[in-house]
C-alpha cells in the first residue's frame, strides 16, 4: 500500500478539476466525487498506517526520489515520496478530518448555488495538504505550501459578496505571503550554503557536514519557522485566522482548525534538525506569546466562532511552544489530538449556526435539550481542550507542559514558559466552558431562535460523533501503560545543527552552568578517549533533550559519560511530567469550576468584573488593539509609501518624462525653423533662380525668324572673326 | 576667270540670300533667300573642285545640295500650306507662338 502513497493526493486533484469543469452537471452536482475520493484517500492512509503501525519502528522509513528537472550537472530537482511514522500520522489526520469535513458540508452547504464548486475547492485543499504532507523536499513542501494557502483563499472568500468575506480572505491571504516569504529565505539560504540541494535528507545531511552552521543557521531556521508564523497563525501574524472565519464553517473545521493551520507545526517538525539552540528559543517564545495572548483575547468574545479561533491560535502556540522546548512528540500529538478535538467542536458550532442561524453566544442557552447530539459531543470536545483526564487533550497538552517545565528546570530563565503556559491551560479550561454554559446551560436567551432550534442531519451529526469518539487519549495511549504508540513511533530526530563552528555558543554556558557535573564528566570523558567532536555533539541533546533520547544519540566514545546525564536526565523528565500533570489537572479543574461559578451558578457577575476593570476588558475584547495597530503602521505606513510614491511618480517621473517632452518639442521647433528656412529656402531658391532666369532668358525666344537668323549669321561672323585673326 | 572673282560672286550671293532671309517678311521669300544661300555654296563647292583638288567630288556635292534644296522647297511649301491653313497668313512673324 505504501507504494502507491502518491496516489492518496492525485485523487482529489482530479476530483478538483472533474468537478471544476463538469460539476454543475454531475448528479447531487459532483459532491460524491469529491467524497469518494477522499475517503478513498483515508482507506488508502489507514492502509499505509496500519503498514507503518505493524513495522512499529521508531526509524521507519518509506523515501523514494526520482530526477524531475535536471539543470547542467550542478542541480537536480527531485520529486518523491517521503513516509515515515510522523507523515503516517497526518495523512490519517487530514484524510480522516478531510472526509468528515466533505460529509458534514453536504448537510451544511445544501442549496447553496456554488455548491459543485466548494466541493471543487475543499478537493484542491485536500489535494495541497496531502501533497505538503508526503512531500521529502523543501522545494516541493514550499510549492504545497502556497497552495493551500491559495486553496485557503478561495474558501474564506467563497461568499465573496459579503464584503467581510471578501477582505478576510485578502487578509489571510497576505498576511500567509509576509511568513511565507520568510520561508523562501531560509530555503534559499540553504538551497545557497548547501550545495543547491532541497531534498530533506540531503540539507540536514549537508548541515551535518558543516556546510551550514552558526547565525546563517539561526536565520535559516527562523526565516523557515517564519512561513511557519504565517499558516499557524502566530503571533504577530495572527490576526488573519480570526477573520478567516467569514468562510463556511466546515471549511474553518478543515483549514483553519484542524489541518492547514497545523501545518506550519508539521514544518517545524519535519525540518526540526536544523534549528539551532537559538532558533528553539526563538520558535519557544513565540508560542509562549501567541498562546497567552490568543487565550486572553478568547475570554472576552461572544461570537461562537470567534472564541474557537483564539483558541485555534493559543493551541497551536502550544504546539509551537512544544516543539520550541524540545517536545518534538509533544507538539505533534497536540497537533494530532487536537485536529479531532477541535475539528468536532468547529463542526458541532456550525451544528448550532445551522439550527439557530446565529453565531452570538449572547442569542443562545439551553440548546442542549433541542439538541442531545451536538451537545454531548460538544461537550466531549470540550472536555479535551481543557485537558480533563481520559481525553485526548490531557495527552497532549500534559506532555508539552511536562517539556516546558523540563526545560524551566534544565534553563531556570526560562520558567515563565512553563508558568504562563499552565495559566493558560487554565484559561482555555474556563472560556471553553464558558462557551459551553452559554450555549448549551441556563435559559434561553432568544426563544424565537431557541425554538426553531433543531438537532441536524445525520449527515452531520455522524461526523460530530466520530470526532468526539476520536477526542478520547485511549487512542493514544491506553491508561496502564507508562509509554503509548504514539511515544514509541514518533521520537525526536537528532539534530545536524553542529553548534560547536558557532562563534557563540550559549546553549553550551547554560548547559554548563546548569548541568555542571555532567557537562565536565562528559568533556573529560571525550578528552580522554580523543574524540575531539563529541562534545559540541552532545551538549544540544542534553539542553533541549526528551529525557530517552540523551544516550541514543550521544557518541561511543562518551557513551559512558552520558550514561550518567542520561539518568540525570530520565530523572528531570520523569518528575517534570509528573508536577506538570497535576498541576494542570489543578489548574484545568480551577478553570472548570471558575466558568460554573460565573456563568451557571452565577455567585459572581461577569457584567460586573468586566466593569471593575474596564480598560483591561476593552483591551481584550478589542483583541490587544492588533487590528488597530496593524492599521495605523503597517497599512497606515503602506498607504503613506504608496502616496508617497504616487506623488514621486506624479512629480519627479512625470516631471522628467514631461521635460523630456519639452524639450523634444523645443528641438524640433528648432529644426522645423532650419527645415523651413534653410532647406525649403535653398529649393525655393532654386526653383525662383530657375524662374527668373528663365523670364530673363525666353526674351531670348522672340519668335521672330529674322532674329534667329541675325543671331545666327552674326554667330558665324564672329566665329570668322576669332579664326581669321 | 579666276577663284577670287568666283568665291566674290558666290560671297556676294550668299550675303544677297542672307539679306532676303533678314529681312523679307514673307516665308515664300524667306524660301526664296535660302534658295539663293544654297547656290551661293555650290558655286564655293564647284570653284574648289575645279580650281584645286581637280576631282569631280565638287560637282557631286553641288548636284546632292540642289537635290536637297528641291525636297526642302517641296516640304517648306508644305509647310507653308499648312501654316496657311492655321494662322491665314504665310509671314514669318504671325508664327511666334512658341517664344518665350
Amino acid at each position: 500500500m505504501i507504494r502507491y502513497a502518491y496516489i492518496i493526493p492525485l485523487l482529489p486533484l482530479a476530483s478538483f478539476f472533474i468537478n471544476l469543469a463538469v460539476g454543475k452537471r454531475l448528479p447531487r452536482k459532483g459532491d460524491w466525487l469529491s467524497l469518494a475520493t477522499i475517503l478513498a484517500g483515508l482507506v488508502m492512509s489507514i492502509g499505509i498506517f496500519l503498514e507503518v503501525f505493524g513495522a512499529y519502528d521508531p526509524n521507519f522509513k518509506y523515501h523514494v526520489v526520482t530526477p524531475w528537472l535536471t539543470v547542467g550537472d550542478r542541480f537536480t530537482l527531485n520529486v518523491g515520496v517521503l513516509v515515515d511514522n510522523v507523515t503516517a500520522v497526518m495523512l490519517l489526520v487530514v484524510t480522516g478530518v478531510s472526509t468528515l469535513v466533505h460529509l458534514f458540508s453536504i448537510g451544511y452547504m445544501h442549496g447553496d448555488p456554488r455548491y459543485n464548486r466548494f466541493f471543487a475547492y475543499l478537493s484542491i485543499f485536500s489535494f495541497s495538504m496531502l501533497g505538503l504532507v508526503l512531500a521529502e523536499s523543501f522545494f516541493f513542501i514550499y510549492v504545497f505550501w502556497e497552495l493551500v494557502g491559495l486553496s485557503s483563499y478561495l474558501l474564506i472568500g467563497f461568499w465573496f459578496e459579503k464584503k467581510s468575506a471578501a477582505d478576510a480572505c485578502k487578509k489571510a491571504f497576505i498576511a500567509n505571503r509576509v511568513g511565507d516569504f520568510g520561508f523562501l529565505i531560509g530555503t534559499l539560504i540553504i538551497f545557497a550554503t548547501c550545495g543547491g540541494v532541497l531534498g530533506y535528507d540531503q540539507v540536514f545531511q549537508a548541515i551535518g557536514e558543516g556546510k551550514l552552521s552558526g547565525t546563517l543557521l539561526t536565520i535559516a531556521g527562523i526565516g523557515i519557522f517564519c512561513g511557519a508564523i504565517g499558516k499557524s497563525a502566530q503571533f504577530p501574524l495572527h490576526v488573519w485566522l480570526p477573520d478567516a472565519m467569514e468562510g463556511p464553517t466546515p471549511v474553518s473545521a478543515l483549514i483553519h482548525a484542524a489541518t492547514m493551520v497545523a501545518a506550519g507545526v508539521y514544518l517545524v517538525g519535519r525540518v526540526y534538525p536544523i534549528f539551532t539552540p537559538d532558533a528553539f528559543l526563538f520558535i519557544a517564545y513565540i508560542g509562549f506569546i501567541t498562546l497567552f495572548i490568543a487565550a486572553t483575547i478568547a475570554l472576552t468574545q461572544n461570537d461562537i466562532k470567534k472564541v474557537l479561533a483564539y483558541s485555534t491560535i493559543s493551541q497551536l502556540g502550544f504546539m509551537i511552544m512544544g516543539l520550541g522546548v524540545g517536545g518534538f512528540t509533544a507538539g505533534l500529538a497536540h497537533l494530532t489530538t487536537h485536529a479531532a478535538f477541535k475539528a468536532c467542536l468547529f463542526l458541532g458550532s456550525g451544528s448550532i449556526i445551522h439550527a439557530v442561524h446565529s453565531q452570538d453566544l449572547r442569542e443562545m442557552g439551553a440548546l442542549r435539550k433541542k439538541m442531545p447530539i451536538t451537545f454531548v459531543t460538544f461537550l466531549i470536545a470540550t472536555l479535551a481542550i481543557a485537558g480533563v483526564p481520559g481525553f485526548s487533550g490531557f495527552f497532549s497538552k500534559d506532555m508539552i507542559l511536562a517539556a516546558a517545565l523540563e526545560f524551566g528546570m534544565r534553563n531556570p530563565q526560562h520558567y515563565i514558559l512553563f508558568f504562563g503556559a499552565l495559566f493558560t491551560a487554565g484559561m482555555t479550561a474556563f472560556y471553553m466552558f464558558r462557551l459551553v454554559i452559554m450555549a448549551f446551560f441556563g435559559e434561553a436567551k432568544d426563544h424565537h431562535k431557541y425554538d426553531h432550534a433543531h438537532e441536524s442531519p445525520p449527515n452531520m451529526w455522524v461526523p460530530l460523533v466520530v470526532l468526539a469518539i476520536l477526542s478520547f487519549s485511549f487512542w493514544f495511549k491506553s491508561p496502564f501503560v507508562e509509554k503509548g504508540w504514539f511515544q514509541t513511533l514518533i521520537t525526536k530526530p537528532a539534530t545536524v545543527a553542529n553548534i560547536a563552528k558557532a562563534p557563540a555558543v550559549p546553549a553550551s554556558m547554560e548547559h554548563a552552568a546548569v548541568m555542571a557535573p555532567a557537562t565536565e564528566a562528559g568533556s573529560a570523558a571525550s578528552h580522554g578517549t580523543s574524540a575531539p567532536a563529541g562534545t559540541p555533539q552532545e551538549a544540544r541533546p542534553v539542553v533541549h533533550g526528551e529525557s530517552q533520547e540523551g544516550a541514543s544519540h550521544g557518541e561511543p566514545a562518551t557513551a559512558g559519560a552520558h550514561a550518567g546525564a542520561a539518568e540525570h536526565d530520565a530523572h528531570i523528565a520523569h518528575t517534570a511530567h509528573a508536577y506538570a500533570m497535576y498541576s494542570s489537572v489543578a489548574i484545568g479543574t480551577l478553570g472548570i469550576f471558575l466558568a460554573f461559578v460565573v456563568y451557571s451558578f452565577g455567585w459572581i457577575d461577569p457584567a460586573r468584573v468586566a466593569n471593575s476593570v474596564k480598560p483591561l476588558y476593552n483591551f481584550l475584547l478589542n483583541k490587544w488593539y492588533f487590528d488597530e495597530l496593524y492599521d495605523k503602521t503597517v497599512i497606515g505606513g503602506s498607504i503613506s509609501f504608496a502616496k508617497f510614491l504616487a506623488w514621486f511618480d506624479l512629480t519627479v517621473v512625470d516631471g522628467l518624462v514631461n521635460l523630456v517632452a519639452q524639450l523634444g518639442v523645443f528641438a524640433s521647433f528648432l529644426v522645423g525653423k532650419f527645415d523651413n528656412y534653410v532647406v525649403d529656402g535653398a529649393v525655393n531658391g532654386l526653383a525662383s533662380a530657375t524662374i527668373g532666369s528663365g523670364s530673363v532668358l525666353r526674351r531670348l525666344q522672340t519668335g521672330k525668324l529674322y532674329h534667329y537668323v541675325f543671331v545666327l549669321a552674326g554667330g558665324a561672323l564672329v566665329i570668322f572673326l576669332i579664326k581669321a585673326f | 576667270m579666276t577663284l577670287d572673282k568666283l568665291l566674290i560672286i558666290a560671297a556676294a550671293l550668299f550675303c544677297c540670300g542672307l539679306y532676303t532671309v533678314m529681312t523679307r517678311r514673307s516665308a515664300v521669300a524667306v524660301l526664296m533667300g535660302v534658295e539663293l544661300i544654297l547656290n551661293a555654296t555650290n558655286i564655293n563647292f564647284v570653284a574648289f573642285s575645279f580650281f584645286l583638288a581637280r576631282v569631280m567630288g565638287g560637282q557631286i556635292f553641288a548636284v546632292f545640295v540642289i537635290v536637297l534644296a528641291a525636297a526642302e522647297a517641296a516640304v517648306a511649301l508644305a509647310i507653308f500650306l499648312r501654316m496657311f491653313a492655321t494662322t491665314g497668313t504665310v509671314e514669318v512673324d504671325a508664327a511666334d507662338e512658341m517664344k518665350g
